[in-house]
């Protein structure tokens, strides 16, 4: 997304998180979750720095009605996101092509961060 | 001088019902394995379980079990491998007989136990637990039972590996459950083998993490992983995995050789994560285990190695998993082609939205996709320019209501478009689309003293 209307200039580089992790996700009921995982442990602190769970939810704004938690596993350098009210109902209720969630880890891959030059 | 026990090897057979049918007589005969572990019961699966037991007494389990074993009792018979399986859905008893008849086709007569637990079904008592003050509150929403206690279809506590423990113990080969959990069917040949203590919290939990590990099948061995996975060699032949458990807990992750496949720290992480809730409280029947404890690292080729699990005490409640008539839902698609498919297909979503209008049509939720454009994605896509220049975009609808009859009058309104509507569309093929039955899932919590395992031998 453009951000044109920013008014600090960025220090460092804008790049996608495809870039520098790997996800899965799932689903409990109404809740998506993504595991978002560090490709090498190095830029884990980045990811725990710069992908917060307020910065998940605007993220994914018009896409889940409910809060986003985020839990920490630095001994696998991942972040655990949980989505409430992201499948519309979820389960057997839902009316999505992906009423299990098994694809929301890609859309979350699709979020820019700041690096260093 | 003690000599060091060689590690025993659990392998998975099936990660859900419908998965490879190929796998579990692959894991059988690919290598040595003791013990061969397969996971049948999804959320929903046990109320189309108990429909077809209410409609067939015979019946109510996987049945797709039975040719499955009849086609491994052979080689059950050579290399004396043992099984657990919760293919009994709502009737272990008529499952365990199933196969013990195959079993005597087979020439197996004598030379075989099955162990059969049960005691997890507990539709037969839910108004007198009801009567007694369990409420079996919804765990997302707070709601009691008692909401929806006439469309219930199915309810039942999720075991724990404890149960498979004593069919081990009475001597089964063959360990045919109800609703036991994923991870108790690994767990359980752990502590048969190993005799761990009930709160040997930290040995458990390492045995539930080799069990979550490996419950969905390939999924930790090449299948469905992001990382890297143009590169992933020959998943057409792809290697389940196996755990190779210690006795002091920890394990490796590995599979056959000369299978497709990869096992990597990358990849299996991948599976740690997935449906995960909080890492720090996985909770199980047998204990609560703790992923942020978990040490992966690389001992070999396709071989992952675990440490340093860490658990604690089991809760005192079950986790009850109920199934109850919802509704009714119908989902209709169209595809439009190049030029301006995207906009087409926006038309058509606005043509059809109107009709139902007028037609007085008000449902609980009306859905719109379009795939190819935001259909996984939404607006993410949209931003970046998903909709430009399509060759194709299929409309994807659907609809939801307690009222058939509406959802059936939605079905009849999308085949007139293709020739009342925007143009450029095809891809009705399939015909008009079918109004559903929603059998949604009810989650909740049970005091652990309402439920009692039974554990019953049939011998062939």
């Amino acid at each position: 997304m453009r951000r044109a209307g920013r008014s600090v200039k960025p220090r460092g580089r804008r790049v996608q998180l495809v870039t520098l992790a790997h996800a899965r996700s799932g689903d409990k009921g109404d809740t998506a979750n993504v595991g978002l995982i560090a490709l090498r442990p190095k830029d884990y602190p980045l990811l725990v720095k710069q992908v917060t769970a307020a910065r998940v939810a605007r993220h994914f704004k018009g896409m889940i009605r409910g809060p986003v938690e985020r839990f920490e596993l630095p001994n696998l350098h991942a972040l655990n996101f949980l989505l409430h009210g992201a499948l519309d109902g979820g389960g057997t209720i839902s009316l999505k092509t992906d009423a299990q969630g098994k694809v929301f880890s890609t859309a979350l891959l699709r979020m820019a961060i700041e690096v260093k030059r | 001088m003690s000599v060091a026990r060689a590690p025993v090897r659990i392998a998975a057979g099936q990660g859900f019902w419908g998965d490879w049918l190929e796998a579990p007589y692959r894991q059988a005969t690919g290598g040595p394995i003791d013990y061969l572990m397969m996971d049948y019961l999804a959320e929903v699966t046990m109320s189309i379980l108990q429909k077809q037991k209410s409609r067939d007494p015979a019946l109510g389990y996987a049945k797709d079990f039975v040719p499955l074993m009849e086609r491994l009792l052979p080689e059950l018979a050579k290399r004396r491998f043992k099984v657990t399986a919760n293919a009994g859905g709502v009737n272990p008893p008529a499952c365990a007989q199933a196969v013990a008849d195959g079993a005597r086709r087979a020439g197996l007569t004598g030379k075989l136990k099955i162990g059969v637990v049960t005691g997890d079904d507990l539709l037969g008592r839910l108004d007198d637990l009801i009567s007694r003050g369990h409420t079996l509150a919804n765990l997302d929403t707070g709601e009691p039972i008692t909401a929806v206690r006439d469309k219930v279809l199915s309810a039942n506590a999720y075991l724990g590996a404890w149960p498979v423990v004593d069919a081990l113990r009475q001597g089964a080969d063959i360990v045919i459950t109800g609703r036991v959990t994923d991870t108790g069917l690994t767990l359980g040949p752990m502590i048969h083998e190993f005799g761990w203590a009930a709160d040997a919290w930290d040995r458990l939990a390492a045995g539930t993490v080799a069990g979550h590990t490996i419950e969905c099948g390939a999924q930790s061995s090449g299948g469905n992983c992001l990382v890297d996975w143009e590169r992933i060699p020959d998943l057409a032949n792809v290697g389940y995995p196996i755990v190779e458990a210690n006795p002091d807990g920890s394990f490796a992750i590995t599979k056959h050789p000369g299978t497709g496949g990869r096992i990597t720290v990358p990849g299996v992480t991948e599976q740690l994560v997935y449906e995960m809730g909080d890492p720090r409280a996985y909770i199980t029947p047998d204990c609560v285990a703790d992923f942020t404890t978990i040490q992966l690292e690389q001992a070999g080729k396709d071989r992952v190695r675990f440490s340093g699990i860490r658990g604690r005490p089991a809760t005192d409640k079950l986790k009850v998993s109920l199934a109850y008539f919802y509704g009714y839902k119908a989902v209709g698609t169209l595809v439009y082609a190049w030029p301006d498919a995207y906009r087409k297909a926006q038309a058509a979503d606005r043509v059809l939205r109107q009709r139902l209008a007028d037609l007085g049509l008000r449902f609980e939720a009306i859905l719109t996709e379009f795939v190819g454009v935001d259909a996984t994605h939404g607006p993410l896509a949209l931003a970046a320019g998903a909709g430009d220049d399509a060759p194709e975009v299929q409309l994807r609808i659907g609809v939801r209501s307690t009222d058939r009859a509406r959802v059936e009058r939605f079905t009849r309104e999308i085949a007139p478009l293709i020739l009342n509507g925007p143009p450029s569309v095809t891809g009705f093929a399939g015909g008009r689309p079918k109004p559903e039955e929603i059998v949604a899932y009810w989650p909740a919590l049970i005091d652990k003293k309402e439920v009692k395992p039974c554990v019953e031998l049939v011998a062939v």
